[in-house]
């Protein structure tokens, strides 16, 4: 079947030869017929170009969303790999488990979530999801299949965590979950007013609290300010109260998200978020989803699309990084309208090209301008070049080779691991296949 | 606390898993009938660790009529009688191949239709003698006016749907309540030939959701999305002549 298909940046809609995988006994024989190269598609939920293939196959994954097998006194799940966080959660949580590492949105299928090695606002204390998968299997465009996982095929294994996909496709996944007594996140809401004030708070609380993320509203005339957010599990087990779910489907596709739209938005967040400052019990959909609430929100960003900017910089210099890609923003006049601070620990990364580093990584968002959106890029990246840092796959439309190969200085190891079968946008782009 | 006893006959079909883990959700205990030995078992797994507090399942080809009594038996015996039965097997055949092929538009009915009525039959009567329970079989929109792009599937969903009217009146002084589920468009491995898109398109977990509603508490024919009741109300006030003149 074609079909026109986009990612969540919607930045480009073309049309793909679509093969649906529907579980993980037929999807070898289906993979193994299809036109190539192809590239597996989840939930759509990465930003860029990573799981596109403009004109050719993808498969995609979404139909591999049976669970295998559950052991609720020890917490290891096995499920197929278009299963998503959110299916997941609600399956864990009335046994009382809980995904050991989260990303933003719980839309994304687990095997996506693999492939980019995600990690989550408690980076510093339980590292990457990588580290928590006991097994996987990944199915090879040849028709085979193998198992991999830390102590089986640990070079495969490695290589396909965070491999965008590239070294095969993952269809079911053995996960290690963690205790929680309930929904409830106890969390702190602190205000600060410069980077040097994020860096403090940062460092102090990061001991203290399992899961730490900082906003920050780069569009002010004066320093940075922000809203440094920090939570636990809380011990509490009493149900969640349902979730109201906005949708943004039915809005005509303009550009909401103008310059003015953003300088009221972080201000007017800026000053809700300093009167709740304090502790509070929150759910743990508005603690780690709050954009979830909001259905297709990306689409707020008009026909033209949006770009992610995430970059990780290193310890040494990350603050003078941080200040100058803040200055390189607000001096582009663009602005960005939810821009996202956080500290990484220090625990090396488990992927050949996982994107996490000992630093501080910032996330930021850019409607698509064309032309002058790729200047802003430009400059961003020299300074996360210079500072020894690296962009975030999945987040990623624009990035460079050149850059590519400075970030990830283990990228020579990972070739060898790819399957000759798969490619996308991004890895022609980056990899020249 | 009881739980609900639910037995699918097609249960591997986009539309039944859907309504299958609605009820797994819901600590429901399901007995699970299909073609494929493997499927099935995947499917049960699948059920298990969303909360099923029971699964058990058969391995049954429709049209094998002779094995029908062993499994319905099974069935019943399995959780001590059933709350709710759903015959969801179906295949669409290619119309064009049916207009050639007598073999391929008898095998459609047969699957369709006649495998329908040969299980409805007896299943029918143990609900009666059991006096309580809902009977509900998917149907589709097909059936409400035969048209040329399709005809063969929507005569073996008429004959489906108009059986399921008279059992319905039979069984309504039992206790026993029959449904007849119309689901629209629907986005399955089963419509994967159809080109998709436009607001007619509905999912099988949204259809999932207006099933589960109907089980609980739906009367008669049941439209899936609610508007395909107004579309084809529509499409059966046209005039045979000009009717017979249209392309739909």
């Amino acid at each position: 079947m074609r079909a026109a298909l986009s990612t969540w940046g919607r930045l480009s809609r073309r049309d793909h030869w679509i093969v649906p995988l529907r579980d993980r006994h037929t999807a070898r024989a289906r993979i193994a017929a299809s036109p190539l190269p192809a590239i597996p598609y989840g939930n759509g939920r990465s930003y860029g170009d990573e799981a596109l293939n403009d004109g050719g196959t993808v498969w995609l994954t979404r139909g591999l969303d049976r669970f295998i097998g559950f052991d609720v006194e020890t917490g290891l799940l096995h499920c197929e790999a278009g299963v998503t966080l959110e299916e997941i959660i609600a399956v864990a949580l009335p046994h009382g488990w809980f995904l050991p590492v989260t990303p933003g949105t719980q839309f994304a299928t687990l095997g996506g979530a693999v492939a980019n090695d995600v990690h989550g606002k408690n980076h510093h204390s339980h590292g990457t999801l990588g580290e928590h998968v006991r097994a996987l299997t990944l199915l090879r465009s040849d028709g085979s299949a193998m198992a991999c996982g830390p102590a089986q095929n640990a070079d495969w294994f490695r290589a396909t965590v965070g491999g965008m996909g590239l070294t095969g496709l993952i269809s079911d996944v053995v996960l290690q979950l963690r205790r929680v007594a309930g929904p409830w996140i106890r969390s702190t809401i602190e205000t600060f007013g410069s980077l040097t004030g994020f860096f403090e708070l940062s460092s102090e609380r990061s001991d203290a609290f399992e899961y730490s993320v900082a906003w920050i509203d780069c569009m002010g005339k004066r320093d940075v300010r922000g809203v440094f957010l920090c939570g636990d599990h809380d011990d509490s087990a009493a149900p969640q109260p349902k979730a109201a779910v906005r949708s943004a489907h039915f809005l005509p596709p303009l550009r909401w998200v103008t310059p003015a739209a953003t300088r009221a938005f972080n201000a007017l967040y800026f000053r809700r978020s300093a009167s709740r400052a304090g502790p509070s019990l929150q759910s743990y959909r508005s603690f780690f989803y709050p954009l979830d609430g909001v259905l297709e929100w990306n689409r707020l960003y008009g026909r033209a699309g949006f770009y992610q900017y995430q970059c990780v910089v290193p310890q040494s210099g990350q603050r003078e990084a941080v200040a100058e890609l803040l200055k390189a923003v607000a001096a582009s006049g663009t602005g960005s309208f939810l821009s996202v601070l956080k500290t990484f620990g220090t625990r090396p990364a488990l992927g050949l090209l996982s994107f996490p580093m000992p630093g501080t990584t910032l996330a930021l968002d850019f409607a698509n301008e064309g032309a002058s959106t790729r200047r802003l890029f430009e400059r961003l990246d020299a300074i996360t070049a210079a500072a020894g840092g690296r962009l975030y796959a999945a987040k990623d439309a624009a990035m460079t080779p050149q850059l590519f190969r400075l970030g990830y200085p283990r990228l020579d190891e990972f070739t060898r691991f790819r399957d000759p079968g798969i490619s996308s946008e991004m890895s022609r782009r980056l990899l020249g296949s | 606390m009881k739980t609900e006893r639910l037995l699918i006959i097609g249960a591997t079909s986009a539309i039944a898993t859907a309504v299958a883990r609605r009820y797994a959700s819901r600590q429901a205990r399901l007995f699970l009938v299909a073609r494929s030995e493997t499927a099935l078992a995947g499917l049960a797994d699948d059920l298990r660790v969303r909360g099923a507090a029971g699964v058990m399942t058969a391995v049954l080809d429709a049209n094998e009529t002779a094995g029908h009594a062993k499994v319905l038996d099974a069935a019943f015996a399995a959780y001590d009688g059933l709350d709710v039965a759903l015959l969801a097997f179906g295949v669409l055949p290619d119309q064009s191949a049916c207009e050639t092929s007598v073999e391929a538009a008898v095998a459609s009915f047969d699957t369709n239709a006649r495998s329908v009525i040969a299980l409805l039959t007896p299943m029918a009567n143990r609900f009666q003698q059991q006096g309580s329970g809902t009977i509900a079989v998917i149907s589709s929109p097909a059936a409400d006016r035969g048209r040329a792009s399709n005809y063969v599937y929507g005569a073996a969903k008429a004959a489906v749907s108009t059986f399921a009217s008279g059992l319905r009146q039979r069984l309504m002084p039992s206790g026993v309540r029959v449904l007849t589920l119309s689901p629209g468009f629907v986005d399955t491995p089963m419509t994967a030939a159809i080109e998709k898109g436009g607001p007619l398109w509905s999912t099988p977990d949204r259809v999932a959701i207006d099933i589960d509603k109907a089980l609980a508490r739906g009367f008669g024919t049941i439209y899936m999305p609610w508007f395909w009741r107004w579309i084809m109300l529509m499409i059966r006030s046209i005039p045979e002549r000009l009717f017979a003149r249209m392309k739909l």
